[in-house]
């Protein structure tokens, strides 16, 4: 086993691992921070498939923004009631639904497993990477020649972010928060 | 590096985890925290394919993907406030408005 798979597996097991943990934990600051884990599991996972641009971002984004805004709101709004909810089916059902889970899992891993794997290879080899300046490089001249309209676009899909966001979470003059806004 | 389907098969995983954990969970906020798992799981997928096929529009996918999650926190999380400030709880159990 060379050293790409030996990490590939090591992250794969610590997303796993931190995934179950962002299910299973009781309080909500510690499966903020088991998420947390994950985002960087991923992004190692990304590194190591040559996505560096990919991975720079996870950081960034999941890992940074998104993972700050939880955080935030978790120490906001101070939930600590522990939210756990296995009761209501009978142990046979849970069972059952383990067990078909499983087979669909099975029936998922032999689909990948025997999908064609020579499709129409395409322009974009490692060779043809390395040859024309990296990941990074290939991937922001896509961005600003074949994608150039999905970029602007996703302008506009911030802006109505922020709009939306600001327009959520204002506080309401008249109504004062009453129980039924 | 493995290949790909040990790769897609982990991002199955993922994804399911995600999944039960929105099944499961009765808390807004690790409702939302599933869902960024699932999405996670899903860019995986993307790259995995993106390096099989040796096409980088995975990879361009990814990343429109990472601006609609941010997005989608921001304003999920606007909603969490707001839900929060009207109900006094994130538990979906006593969401219940409309029932009467």
């Amino acid at each position: 086993m060379n050293a790409l798979a030996f990490f590939f597996y090591l992250f794969a097991a610590l997303a796993i691992g931190f995934s179950l943990l962002v299910v299973l934990k009781k309080n909500p600051v510690a499966s903020a921070f088991s998420l947390v884990m994950v985002f960087f599991s991923f992004a190692g996972i990304y590194a190591l498939m040559g996505a560096h641009l990919i991975a720079a971002l996870q950081i960034l984004v999941y890992a940074g923004a998104i993972m700050v805004l939880f955080i935030f709101v978790i120490m906001l709004i101070n939930a600590d009631a522990p939210s756990f909810d296995l009761g209501r089916t009978g142990f046979l059902a849970r069972f059952v639904a383990g067990l078909l889970a499983f087979v669909l899992f099975g029936f998922f891993v032999w689909a990948f497993k025997n999908s064609p794997q020579k499709l129409l290879p395409g322009r974009f080899s490692p060779e043809f990477i390395e040859q024309a300046g990296g990941n990074t490089r290939i991937l922001s001249e896509l961005m600003f020649s074949e994608w150039i309209l999905p970029f602007e676009l996703t302008s506009v899909l911030l802006l109505g972010g922020i709009v939306g966001a600001v327009a959520l979470a204002k506080r309401n003059k008249e109504g004062q928060g009453g129980t039924h806004a | 590096m493995p290949d790909s389907w040990i790769v897609l098969s982990l991002c199955s995983v993922i994804f399911f985890i995600g999944l039960f954990g929105v099944l499961v969970r009765r808390n807004v906020l690790i409702l939302m925290m599933c869902i960024e798992l699932m999405l996670n799981a899903v860019n995986l997928t993307f790259v995995a394919y993106a390096r099989q096929l040796g096409d980088l529009s995975g990879q361009m996918a990814v990343f429109f993907i990472i601006t609609v999650a941010a997005a989608e926190a921001a304003v999920g999380l606007g909603l969490v406030v707001a839900l929060y400030r009207t109900l006094r709880t994130v538990d979906t159990d006593d969401i219940r408005l409309l029932r009467g």
